[in-house]
């Protein structure tokens, strides 16, 4: 006792022991985790690669004060100042049914092909080997941009819907099987044994366990796909002349300049999108 | 002077549910009280209008002689400060250390910055352990919260309460959530604060029989009103069935017998 | 047995309504948009074939190597760039949307539609807007994708906000802690671990989204393809796609590891 009163330390020795203390002495409150150190050192790279980004940047000399101002009097005439001069409002709503169909074409064959390919990816339902190929291949199919599945298909079909449905399935099914297969492994494994035991064959099981099981996360997860391809379709019909609405908006914006049309076009795409968010919202609880 | 004085305190929500009815009553320093009555009966909304994290729509609450419903932001941090809050599922910062929840006590006495910053003197540290080690987590210090068993959680609760110097201690169920060990090693260390550091304890519980065991004085409430103030020992049959309404008797019995 | 059959059969009934349904749909949709799956089916030889020939870049391709990684990199860093400035925007925004402020419904209300103007508004709409001021610049890229962003990173956030804030709020709130304190001692290191999982899946949608905004404001890597493309130098194109498969690839697996750590 006396003697720790002499050394006079801030805690008693037992406690001591219990403490961390840095280099100059000072008591650490940080858990001790790699999680921790892991976030930190994450932000500290995304900081610097930020940093690094704006500093590479070839800004090309432009105004930025001239260019900001010159943006928000464009907002304010896009958003506020909406009208339909050159289009028909029956026309924009059948362009914006053709829209809504690629979205519809391409969720329905993304689907299919994903339900299939899923069966043979799921760690429950497959062997490692068949599981790890199917993967890889969704990986990289999930890695080349939309677009580009449509313009490499527009090589041999030509621009228009065909290239864009096939183009738009490309990525919905690499995005679906994934998630199904998230789906179909997060089954109760006692279903599956359960019927194995009772001598069901695969297309039993698959039936009568699997989608049974499933089929809520699936529909919830078609559903936000559609709503994804949906946004697409727009974005496929601007850059890449699929047709529908995104057609319109293109040449709005990009031929004839003019800056009320897009958007009342952008005011009806969004509206459409608002609906179909809700709609699904209903099935999606509809089917749980 | 009593230390907390609710007078006429009511409550209602959305301007239609009822949960606090006219309701009297106050706490001398160094008390152990329990309020008892069935779920749904006002004890959480009762415990949150002391500390205002709930507003009451009626009545005045004094703190240590000041109305609090009636103080400004800045007023009624001062008073939080000097009231530590315990609660049934702990509500730590699961990704922070044990060290760091406890010193979140200290907030509301420090700057903005130094505190948004969880910067602290070493003196504050220390006190901290020494807190910690009281509550015998010196072994988890630097563990992540969310790697504790429950009971471990509930006592960096408390010390994170101690850690404010309170005056007074709001336990709200503190032991709904635990098994019957770790619930006594709880209610023991809130009895032992009590009796050492002179902190007023009110303990919102629906476990009669540990309400009797540990507190002297009990509050049974029931549909928003106080229907019993008075010593434990005092707490009939017949009261406990006017507290819980009727059914209730069996499970009272349980839990006495 | 009975009740089982009686399950089975319909089951049997629903699979049948719902397989006509699709079906009558899928004719529906081919009809408007003039898709005929034959013609769908025909292309993948024809793609295919373009694939396995432009797939292995040719010498003049390769000599364009340099500069497509110049602007893949150009790409990467914008990605990056306007994931973490959405982000900051976005949380500090997000925390007037989420429960904890408890300044008053209309506040929170207003954030979510704003949120949702942002989300639902396309990227190709901001693009097009922004070419009339900003031109063929980099910048142009950068507020088209950080508007998208900034939308869909507030509504995640206001989820993992909310579903983090329920516990230690109150707590914080009853040590007598201000507003600011408590986002930094409670909120930020409670819902860190789900912001950069966000962060990191926006970084990899971004990098795709920039290159179709390229294509149209004839910027960054998207411009290149669409050059080497309308010029029908395939191999070269091929060699964009390529590159953009092996960035996308790479930050992926490196946000898979990073993420079962953060999470941990």
């Amino acid at each position: 006792m006396t003697d720790m009163a002499a050394v006079r330390p801030l805690l008693p020795v037992e406690l001591e022991k219990a403490v961390s203390r840095s280099r100059s002495g000072k008591i650490r409150i940080a858990a001790k985790n790699k999680s921790r150190l892991a976030v930190n050192l994450l932000i500290a790279v995304l900081l610097i690669l930020t940093a690094a980004a704006f500093l590479t940047f070839d800004y090309q000399n432009i105004d930025f004060a001239e260019a900001v101002l010159e943006t928000l009097h464009n907002i304010k005439t896009v958003f506020l100042e909406p009208e339909l001069s050159r289009d028909t409002v029956g026309g924009v709503l059948y362009q914006l049914l053709v829209t809504f169909c690629l979205g519809t074409l391409s969720t329905i064959l993304g689907a299919v092909l994903a339900f299939f390919c899923s069966l043979l990816c799921a760690r429950n339902l497959a062997g490692p080997v068949s599981v790890n190929v199917v993967k890889s291949i969704i990986a990289v199919v999930r890695a080349v941009p939309t677009v580009l599945w449509v313009l490499i298909f527009a090589v041999s079909a030509g621009l228009g819907s065909v290239a864009a449905v096939v183009g738009l399935t490309f990525h919905s099914f690499a995005y679906l099987t994934k998630a199904y297969a998230e789906s179909i492994e997060e089954i109760d494994p006692g279903v599956i044994e359960a019927l194995k035991a009772n001598g069901a064959n695969y297309w039993q099981i698959v039936c009568q366990a699997v989608v049974p099981a499933a089929i809520t996360s699936m529909v919830a997860w078609t559903f936000m796909r559609f709503e994804i391809n949906f946004a697409n379709a727009v974005a496929m019909g601007a850059a890449a002349g699929a047709g529908g609405i995104g057609f319109n908006l293109f040449m709005a914006g990009s031929f004839y300049f003019d800056l009320h049309e897009m958007g009342m076009l952008t005011y009806i795409v969004v509206i459409a999108v608002v609906i179909l968010e809700a709609i699904s919202t209903k099935i999606k609880a509809k089917v749980k | 002077m009593a230390l907390l004085e609710f007078q006429n305190v009511s409550k209602t929500y959305n301007n239609v549910t009822q949960a606090l009815q006219d309701v009297t009553f106050s706490l001398e320093e160094g008390e152990f009280v329990s309020i008892i009555g069935p779920s749904g009966a006002g004890k959480s909304t009762l415990m949150r209008c002391a500390n205002r994290l709930v507003d009451a729509t009626r009545g005045a609450i004094l703190f240590d002689g000041q109305d609090i419903t009636k103080m400004g932001k800045k007023d009624l941090r001062k008073v939080r400060t000097k009231t530590g809050m315990i609660f049934q599922h702990y509500n730590l910062v699961d990704r922070l250390s044990v060290v760091e929840n406890v010193l979140h006590g200290l907030l509301g006495q420090k700057s903005t910055l130094s505190g948004m910053a969880g910067r602290y003197t070493e003196e504050e540290k220390a006190g901290a352990f020494r807190i910690i080690q009281e509550m015998g987590l010196a072994e988890q210090a630097y563990k992540r919260c969310d790697e504790l068993s429950g009971g471990q959680k509930q006592r960096v609760g408390i010390a994170r309460a101690i850690m404010q110097k309170p005056k007074l201690i709001l336990c709200d169920e503190p032991i709904a959530s635990l098994d019957p060990k770790s619930s006594k090693v709880i209610m023991d260390h809130l009895k032992e604060i009590n009796r050492t550091k002179k902190i007023t304890c009110l303990v919102n519980l629906h476990q009669v029989d540990v309400a009797i065991r540990y507190s002297e004085r009990i509050i049974g409430v029931s549909g928003g009103r106080i229907v019993y103030d008075g010593p434990s020992s005092r707490l009939t049959g017949e009261v406990i069935h006017e507290i819980y309404q009727s059914g209730a008797n069996d499970l009272i019995m349980d839990k006495l017998g | 047995m009975e009740k089982n059959a009686d399950i089975f059969r319909r089951r049997k009934l629903i699979y049948t309504a719902v397989f006509l349904a699709v079906i009558v749909i899928f004719a529906a949709t081919s009809w408007v948009t003039e898709f005929s799956l034959v013609k769908g089916a025909a292309s993948f030889p024809d793609a295919a074939a373009w694939i396995a020939e432009n797939l292995i870049p040719d010498q003049e391709a390769l000599e364009r190597l340099p500069r497509i990684l110049d602007r893949l990199l150009e790409t990467a860093l914008l990605s990056v760039a306007v994931t973490v400035v959405a982000a900051v925007f976005a949380f500090f925004f997000s925390l007037l949307g989420s429960g904890i402020t408890r300044i008053n419904g209309v506040v929170k209300r207003l954030v979510r539609i704003v949120a949702a103007f942002f989300r639902n508004v396309p990227d190709v709409v901001w693009a097009m807007l922004l070419m009339f001021s900003f031109g063929q610049n980099i910048l142009t890229g950068f507020f088209a994708l950080f508007f998208t962003t900034f939308g869909l990173l507030t509504r995640a956030f206001i989820e993992t906000v909310d579903e983090v804030s329920a516990s230690c709020v109150e707590a914080l709130e009853a040590t007598g802690a201000n507003f600011i304190q408590l986002v930094f001692q409670g909120i930020i290191p409670s819902s860190l671990a789900g912001i950069t999982t966000w962060v990191l899946y926006m970084i990899e949608t971004n990098i795709r989204s920039s290159t179709l905004i390229g294509i149209l404001t004839a910027t960054g890597i998207g411009y290149l393809f669409d050059l080497y493309y309308k010029r029908l130098d395939f191999s070269s194109a091929s060699l964009v796609i390529l590159s953009i498969v092996v960035l996308v690839l790479v930050i992926e697996t490196a946000s898979n590891r990073i993420r079962k750590v953060v999470l941990s």
